[in-house]
């Protein structure tokens, strides 16, 4: 009914501007929200304060941060680096791969011996574990391999197989493996159960209902918090420079320890753990998108 | 076609199978019905060795499922067998199940490819034209997500078949989906039906069972009931309960 008397008002040269505008005509006006603009306000003059103290306050001294910044020295420190994050991230995850199918196994010894070794590497702190490693020679002088119990084929002297370098990799990826156990089988139980019931129902092999219906799926929700790990495990090799390796961080302290400009080469390091997590997350938003097909609308 | 002699399932204290029987003819169509809690679709799962039996025997054209008897003992069977079991024999569950991350087309090839070996190039036509039989052959490249719950139990179908199976199981297909949408899933369950394929459905639709079924199997906590023609079970129950509960359902 009202429709048609709209129809037939508007149809008609009738009722004069100055009327009052039909009902259905009434123009809507959102609410304002004058704190909002108080708010940016105050972020944005203190934002201006502080880009302004970086450009003017001589103590960040920025002549000594370009001299350091892309340096031989800091360039192969930098590398250093990028290798214990690597190797710490690959080898944690196939070890976190492997702890993670033990505890979702159907075998109890198998389940408790990987909840015991995520319960013991949560428990220990990093940088006591590294100097466990660090110190393994004074426990184990050498390593050999050859049956339990039995015959020695091959010896090792445990200095010369871990090098320090070799003693970081080993203590990084030993933490991490606990987290990323926990990561992984946080991402499969997260699967719908009915995901691999329809694929034991249509008779898919066991090894193809993994890889191919439910990883992909757990995947989603894997990479943000694996993502997170790399970035963390990134930055904490930081504390590798306890066991002098000469990575980003102990390179820097070595030298302000120096020429005793501490900010500007904290700077330093600083950005490259920037420049390098800021790289890592752009690898992670593609690498989720690709995982994400199906996923929306 | 399937034989299911005395089998009985607990769950912990739970005895929710107290002994069926049950017997399948080839082209047949067997509707179960029961009050949740029956038993109903421990017994299809069982058919399916997604459940295993604690006692009891179920075989499929003759054929042991999930086990091998040697002297009087039933040594279950390795997963590969089990698995090739399977494929003879199509599920439809009541939530659909489709694998998200596949196309509508990709779920229909995923086990002929993976489960027979056959050739991916080899199964598309087959499978566009099983998408097309149940009425989705337009969405082949939609992803589940993007289909109403409809056209994913009809794609959820269309991915049974496609290892022509011998039997087809229906665990309440349409229990999950919109009464608007309940129509177009309970049409193709029919054409099948009158294509000759043996089936065996656990529904509460009485309307469709009674057009449908050759045999209606009444379950109630865990034994059968009554089973016999609709025109019998729904229209002349014999017993008490068969009765309350149909003119609960209808």
């Amino acid at each position: 009914m009202s429709t048609t008397s709209v129809t037939s008002a508007s149809g008609t040269t009738g009722p004069p501007a100055t009327a009052v505008p039909l009902e259905a005509d009434l123009t809507v006006v959102a609410r304002r929200h004058p704190w909002r603009w108080v708010g940016v306000g105050v972020v944005l003059v203190l934002l201006a304060m502080f880009v302004h103290g970086l450009a003017t306050n001589p103590g960040w001294d920025w002549p000594t941060f370009f001299q350091f910044f892309a340096t031989r020295t800091v360039f192969s420190a930098l590398w250093v680096t990028v290798q214990l994050t690597v190797y710490g991230t690959v080898l944690g995850f196939v070890l976190g791969a492997v702890l993670a199918s033990m505890r979702l196994s159907g075998s109890p010894f198998l389940q408790v011996v990987a909840w015991g070794y995520i319960w013991a590497f949560r428990s220990i702190p990093l940088i006591v574990q590294l100097l466990f490693w660090f110190n393994i020679a004074y426990l184990y002088q050498e390593l050999s391999l050859g049956i339990p119990f039995g015959p020695e084929f091959v010896h090792f002297s445990t200095n010369n197989l871990f090098g320090p370098l070799g003693a970081a990799v080993l203590g990084l990826a030993l933490h991490q493996a606990a987290y990323a156990a926990e990561i992984i089988r946080g991402g499969i139980i997260s699967v719908d159960a009915g995901q691999t019931e329809a694929a034991a129902a249509l008779g898919i092999p066991k090894r193809r209902q993994f890889f191919r219906i439910v990883l992909p799926q757990a995947m989603r929700s894997i990479l943000p918090n694996g993502a997170n790990e790399v970035i963390s495990l990134f930055k904490g090799t930081s504390i590798v420079s306890v066991m002098a390796i000469p990575e980003l961080f102990y390179q820097v302290q070595v030298i302000y320890g120096r020429n005793s400009r501490v900010v500007p080469l904290l700077m330093v390091a600083t950005v490259w753990y920037i420049v390098l997590t800021t790289l890592l997350s752009i690898v992670q938003y593609y690498v989720e998108r690709r995982f994400a097909r199906g996923t929306t609308r | 076609m399937i034989d299911v002699k005395g089998v009985h399932k607990n769950f912990g204290d739970l005895e929710v199978l107290k002994g069926i029987d049950l017997e399948v003819q080839a082209g047949a169509v067997t509707v179960i019905l029961g009050p949740s809690g029956s038993g109903k679709s421990t017994l299809l799962r069982s058919i399916n060795h997604l459940e295993k039996v604690d006692r009891g025997l179920i075989r499929i054209d003759g054929e042991l499922i999930g086990y091998r008897r040697r002297g009087d003992k039933l040594h279950e069977l390795r997963e590969r067998d089990i698995l090739r079991q399977r494929s003879q024999v199509g599920f439809v569950f009541q939530n659909f199940n489709l694998f998200g991350h596949l196309t509508a087309l990709q779920n229909v090839v995923e086990a002929p490819v993976s489960a027979q070996r056959r050739k991916r190039s080899e199964v598309e036509p087959f499978a566009r034209e099983l998408l097309e039989r149940v009425g989705v052959g337009e969405k082949a490249d939609a992803y589940p997500r993007q289909l109403s719950g409809g056209q994913q139990q009809r794609v959820a179908i269309a991915r049974a078949l496609a290892l022509k199976p011998k039997v087809l199981l229906f665990d309440e297909p349409t229990s999950a989906l919109d009464p608007e949408l309940v129509g177009e899933v309970l049409d193709v369950i029919k054409e099948l039906a009158r294509d000759g394929s043996t089936m065996v459905v656990v529904t509460h639709e009485i309307g469709f069972a009674r057009e449908i079924a050759d045999t209606v199997v009444f379950i109630d906590g865990g034994r059968i009931v009554e089973s016999g023609p609709p025109r019998e079970v729904l229209d002349n129950p014999v017993h008490e309960r068969t009765r309350a509960f149909i003119s609960k359902v209808l």
